[in-house]
């Protein structure tokens, strides 16, 4: 092992995997959290409660079981995994695109959280006053709505981004351990501990993991500040 | 012409409007607050709706409950000032304008360059808009609303929010607006002075219904007015039509019914020219009632009339109407001096009122001067 500052290079593999899983998950759940958050906002129907908990739910739930929940459905003998594979050739299970979609699944509630809250913040006359203005329902969302809630989309998907970095239970059960396919950070740290003398190294992933988490969320209260700005708030 | 007839149940408060409005000019919706006016503007737009009930726009259905028509508010082409502007606060004052110039539908008869004069926005333009004052927004606002070219605008109580000075600062446009576009306005509102100063109808709301409408003359005159608004602004509001100027005393002579007023003009004022109608409020309390021919007094108005009706005012005060040849004049006086010059109707009286107490308002330019 080498022990200097520099990364290894099975480090920077699951550097690299980390990010590039979690910013595949957070390019695929941004589109569906916008319009689930705007549905959980601004319509009222039934089986609101419903969906909104069952948005709420990778929370409340063991990331084993979310992982376990994902191989049934997306296994290659699962429901939608099963027709993903015969239609389009997609294979999920064991990919980085299965990682990415179980921790897509993990931080999905936290991106619709965000992305609710900056909706709710928006005065709702504003949309009145650009439908007096002969705006329809989907100029209005693409000139008034969107960019009001960009705060909290920009907030949503960086804590999206960051949890995504550290998602372990769903990923390890859905998509195993395999370097260089679905061994993130967390997965990497957790190897390294399974590994007599392994101690060094899971600290020096541990330190990686921790400046990467900060280095996420510095950025997303600069990003959070600047457009707080723009709106001249 | 606007032709509303609706019902909308809005939680104790029944609302039960019908009222035609005239084509053009400035109709205030005037009532206090909580009477529905505010939902009835919102349903003519389209953002609210109607339990029953139909609207019509220049004979286009815009709401017909019967037959299932509800045209969305985006295609009504009603323009609408709300009372806490609502500008877009992501966007500069010239890109808020801009929203509503690239929108707009129909005929235009308004031009950025032309709202931008009218209103003064030119220095505003880059602007962001949570840096404008609040009278600076309602400007932009009025502005936004004209650039999509509506067929009605609606003004809902856009002054309410400002202080008593941003008001001022405002009402000037909104009068420049009346008199320099063709636009028809219904303008919500529940301070009769700005009521008297922007316009030519008036339909009163109480409790969810129309209780009155008709000409600010005649609506002055309604006991429900007075009731509605503070007792020293009880007075008769006549649109009159300037003979011209007096040259001896420099006051405006105003033809009122079959008698005639001076009124005092500032220096230098531009001055309605003889024909021109001018509006003056003459409150109850500066009328004196004579039962004979005064003579010998400062007074320079001194008009001869009819008493038409006395009504009680309050507990020691009674009001007396003098017809003047059409017209009708209100005066405040004590119960005392109705038994004393045993004040009847049918008998001949003399209403005086001195030219320096006088409100008037000039309705066909911009520049208004309520001289005091």
């Amino acid at each position: 092992m080498n022990p200097g500052i520099w990364l290894s290079p099975s480090e920077s593999e699951a550097l690299h995997l980390s990010l590039s899983v979690a910013l595949r998950s957070v390019v695929f759940s941004l589109p569906p959290a916008v319009l689930i958050a705007w549905v959980l906002t601004r319509r009222r129907f039934v089986g609101r409660t419903l969906l909104d908990a069952l948005v709420h739910l990778p929370l409340v739930l063991p990331p084993v079981a979310v992982g376990y929940a994902l191989l049934l459905l997306f296994g290659s003998r699962g429901v939608i995994g099963g027709w993903l594979q015969r239609s389009f050739g997609i294979e999920l299970i064991f990919t980085r695109n299965g990682a990415a979609l179980a921790t897509a699944v993990m931080s999905f509630p936290l991106m619709v959280r965000a992305i609710r809250i900056s909706l709710e913040n928006i005065d709702r006359g504003l949309d009145e006053a650009a439908r007096t203005l002969g705006a329809g329902a989907v100029d209005r969302f693409a000139t008034i709505s969107m960019p009001l809630m960009l705060p909290g989309l920009l907030a949503g998907a960086i804590t999206a981004f960051s949890a995504a970095l550290g998602e372990f239970g769903a990923v390890i059960t859905f998509v195993s351990n395999i370097p260089g396919e679905t061994r993130t950070l967390p997965l990497a740290l957790y190897s390294a501990l399974q590994v007599p003398d392994g101690d060094r190294a899971a600290l020096r992933l541990a330190l990686l993991s921790v400046v990467l988490g900060l280095g996420g969320l510095l950025v997303s209260e600069w990003f959070a500040l600047r457009v707080r700005r723009m709106l001249g708030r | 012409m606007l032709k509303v007839d609706v019902t909308k149940q809005l939680g104790g408060l029944r609302l039960n409007v019908a009222f035609e409005l005239p084509a053009a000019g400035v109709v205030a919706l005037f009532g206090p607050s909580g009477c529905g006016k505010s939902t009835t503007i919102n349903i003519i737009a389209g953002l609210a709706a109607a339990d029953r009930g139909e609207v019509l726009l220049e004979g286009q259905v815009l709401l017909d409950t019967e037959r299932g028509v509800a045209v969305p508010a985006e295609k009504r082409r009603i323009g609408y000032v709300f009372q806490d502007a609502r500008l877009f606060p992501h966007l500069s004052v010239a890109a808020n304008l801009k929203y509503a110039e690239h929108r707009a539908k129909g005929p235009g008869y308004v031009s950025f360059d032309q709202v931008a004069d009218l209103l003064d926005l030119k220095a505003l333009m880059p602007r962001r808009v949570h840096r404008l004052s609040g009278g600076e927004r309602q400007r932009v606002a009025i502005g936004r609303a004209l650039l999509s070219q509506p067929r009605l605008l609606l003004l809902d109580e856009p002054l309410a929010s400002l202080d008593r000075e941003r008001r001022e600062e405002v009402l000037p446009y909104l009068e420049s607006l009346r008199d320099q576009l063709a636009i028809p306005m219904i303008y919500v509102s529940h301070q009769f002075d700005e009521v008297l100063r922007l316009a030519t109808h008036i339909v009163l709301m109480q409790s969810g219904s129309v209780t009155a409408q008709g000409s600010i003359g005649a609506i002055s005159l309604d006991p429900q007015v007075r009731s509605l608004i503070d007792p020293d602004a009880v007075g008769a509001v006549i649109d009159g039509t300037v003979i011209g100027r007096d040259a001896l005393s420099n006051l405006l002579r105003v033809r009122v019914g079959d008698g005639e007023i001076k009124v005092q003009t500032s220096e230098g004022a531009p001055f309605a020219a003889p024909g021109k109608t001018l509006r003056v409020q003459l409150l109850a309390s500066d009328v004196i009632v004579s039962t004979k021919m005064p003579q010998h007094l400062s007074v320079r108005n001194n008009l001869q009339g009819i008493v038409a009706a006395i009504e009680e005012d309050g507990p020691n005060s009674d009001l007396i109407i003098i017809d003047i040849g059409g017209e009708r004049i209100l005066a405040r006086v004590t119960k005392a001096a109705t038994r004393e010059l045993a004040l009847t109707p049918g008998m001949r009286a003399w209403a005086l009122v001195k030219s320096v107490s006088l409100r008037t308002y000039e309705r066909t330019t911009s520049a208004v001067f309520p001289h005091g």
